[in-house]
């Protein structure tokens, strides 16, 4: 399964102010942790969001509204993602508590979100089980 | 809540026993031993974390535990006592470096001195997946059995006779060299994607798809070529199941019957993993070696990719890197691909003549792709009860449930269009 660990934006981040190169080497050694553990598929920083664009609906069938950058409540703006892919949710939580604290001070704050995929691909061992013991009782019922 | 600490434990055993399993083999030297020390050490912390919290660096703890373990065996069985010694005096007991020491060589290259034991020529097949499976993947004897639709004691005892067999053959803990690193790696590649490829299409029974094994296979392959990154071929194999694990949304449909590859809905294929498989096919080529069977096979597998349309497929340059595989890894097969590669440059008439030829082959007798193949053929040329005749033989063939209905629904098919 694969999940999303959103950083959240920061007033530093949103100020533009790069991370101190302690953080950014800690977050390269955790980029090559996952890399080297086969789990990484993505992952990107994003510019402050007085770089961004807003694109809203107001009306329900009206016309989009454009807003520039940047926006306000930087806790509600996201900096950055990593997208992994593992083999449940409890792995994908260890990984997420073994990111370094992206910003620090006290503001870091790190999102997990599972990311929807087919569900042939979703088969949990639950679902395997079950299909397993199907087989079994077939072979059975077959062979009597 | 206690609960909840053991399925957190399980992700930590998944992300360090590896590392874990690798590091103790190199001290005690046998991949069984090392694996029950860990194991022990798994236990201890079971029974522990619960109260007292997870550690903070949990992967560190494991190993601490799991050597103080080992050295108490070493010291109990008055084995290898100079080696204790040595190690003891060289390695300060708690060290959060080992855990550390993964982010840089030395833990990778233990890494892979294991997965080279693992996949052992001395082993079966079988035994290797297992292990492999096992050791390197973290996975539980009840996954491995549940993804092979095979029994919790068959595997069980599968992995403990493979490891009996490594210990027996006195098989050593390093990286081969020269010309045994060729083979040796032929047999790591072959099982990873023998796993994969058990996963993608099950050789038998309804399931078409079985993720688990897909995703391992891939995973491993990530690893590897992370600790093995100068060699071509893993970059090769790498690409190739990457290429192919982004159609896992197309290859079937609702009923999870399977979907051709000319007839997939290209806007679901996977753009992510195509980009991941394009890039490990550069870091294939960069590396400036002759094309390997894997590097080949992801080639051909990137000109699907690349197509936006499958009538904008370049065959032309897909027969061409038939041709080239059929050089470095000949195979009646591979002809047969390569005869439905000229087949779509040149029409179905002049492929027909190349499967023709290919139908003597013995070993291509009982192949169901080849009537298929045949059948598609003779379907465009509009003989529409000889292709009937081919699309029956072919189902007859298969052990794939499903396939066997896609090619009686064609045979099926022709039947009503044979007028």
């Amino acid at each position: 399964m694969r999940f999303m660990m959103v950083v959240k934006a920061t007033q530093d981040s949103e100020a533009g102010v790069m991370p101190s190169q302690e953080l950014i080497e800690a977050m390269q050694r955790y980029n090559e942790e996952l890399v080297k553990a086969g789990v990484l598929l993505a992952a990107d920083g994003l510019h402050a969001s007085s770089n961004g664009i807003r694109i809203s609906y107001p009306e329900p069938k009206g016309k989009p509204k454009i807003v520039d950058g940047p926006f306000t409540e930087s806790k509600e703006i996201i900096a950055g993602y990593t997208l992994i892919e593992v083999k449940s949710r409890e792995e994908a939580i260890e990984w997420a508590l073994r990111m370094p604290d992206p910003h620090g001070f006290g503001e870091g704050q790190i999102e997990l979100r599972q990311v929807f995929e087919a569900p042939d691909l979703m088969q949990d061992p639950e679902t395997l089980v079950k299909e397993a013991m199907l087989r079994e009782e077939m072979k059975r019922l077959n062979q009597s | 809540m206690a609960n909840e600490t053991h399925r957190t434990i399980d992700a930590i055993w998944r992300i360090e026993s590896p590392k874990l399993i690798a590091g103790l083999t190199r001290m005690v030297r046998d991949v069984g031993l090392a694996e029950d020390l860990a194991q022990d050490a798994l236990i201890i912390a079971l029974e522990r974390w619960p109260e007292t919290g997870i550690p903070d660096k949990p992967g560190a703890w494991l190993m601490t535990t799991a050597k103080r373990r080992a050295i108490d065996f070493l010291r109990r069985n008055k084995l290898q006592v100079q080696k204790y010694e040595e190690y003891s005096r060289s390695s300060p007991l708690f060290t959060e470096l080992d855990v550390n020491a993964a982010m840089d060589g030395e833990i990778g290259d233990d890494l892979l001195r294991l997965i080279f034991m693992t996949c052992h020529p001395v082993l079966s097949k079988d035994a290797r997946v297992a292990l492999t499976l096992r050791l390197l993947g973290g996975l539980t004897t009840e996954e491995i059995a549940h993804a092979f639709i095979t029994s919790e004691s068959t595997i069980a005892q599968r992995i403990v006779r493979a490891k009996r067999s490594l210990s027996a053959a006195k098989v050593s803990f390093e990286v081969p060299a020269g010309e045994e690193l060729k083979e040796r790696l032929a047999s790591v590649l072959e099982v990873i994607y023998l796993m994969f490829n058990e996963g993608y299409t099950a050789s038998s029974g309804g399931n078409w798809i079985r993720p688990l094994l897909c995703q391992e296979a891939l995973r491993l392959g990530r690893i590897l070529a992370e600790i093995a990154s100068s060699e071509s071929e893993v970059h090769g194999l790498v690409a190739l199941m990457e290429i192919q694990s982004s159609r896992f949304r197309t290859r079937v449909n609702d009923q999870g019957e399977p979907i051709l590859l000319m007839d997939q809905n290209r806007g679901l294929w996977d753009q992510m993993l195509i980009r991941r498989g394009l890039a490990a096919l550069k870091r294939a080529e960069r590396l400036g070696r002759p094309s390997g069977p894997y590097v080949l096979q992801a080639e051909i597998s990137a000109c699907h990719a690349e197509a936006r349309t499958a009538a904008e497929t370049n065959w032309m340059r897909i027969a061409a890197l038939y041709e080239a595989l059929s050089r470095v890894m000949p195979s009646p097969i591979v002809e047969l691909n390569r005869a439905v590669a000229l087949g779509m440059v040149f029409g179905p008439a002049f492929a027909l003549q190349l499967v023709d030829v290919l139908a003597s082959e013995p070993t291509l007798h009982e192949y169901h792709l080849l009537p298929s193949v045949r059948g598609d053929f003779l379907m465009k040329l509009g003989r529409m009860a000889e292709a009937r005749i081919e699309f029956e033989r072919a189902a007859s063939l298969t052990t794939n449930d499903r396939e066997r209905e896609l090619l009686l629904r064609r045979a099926e098919e022709c039947k009503s269009r044979d007028t």
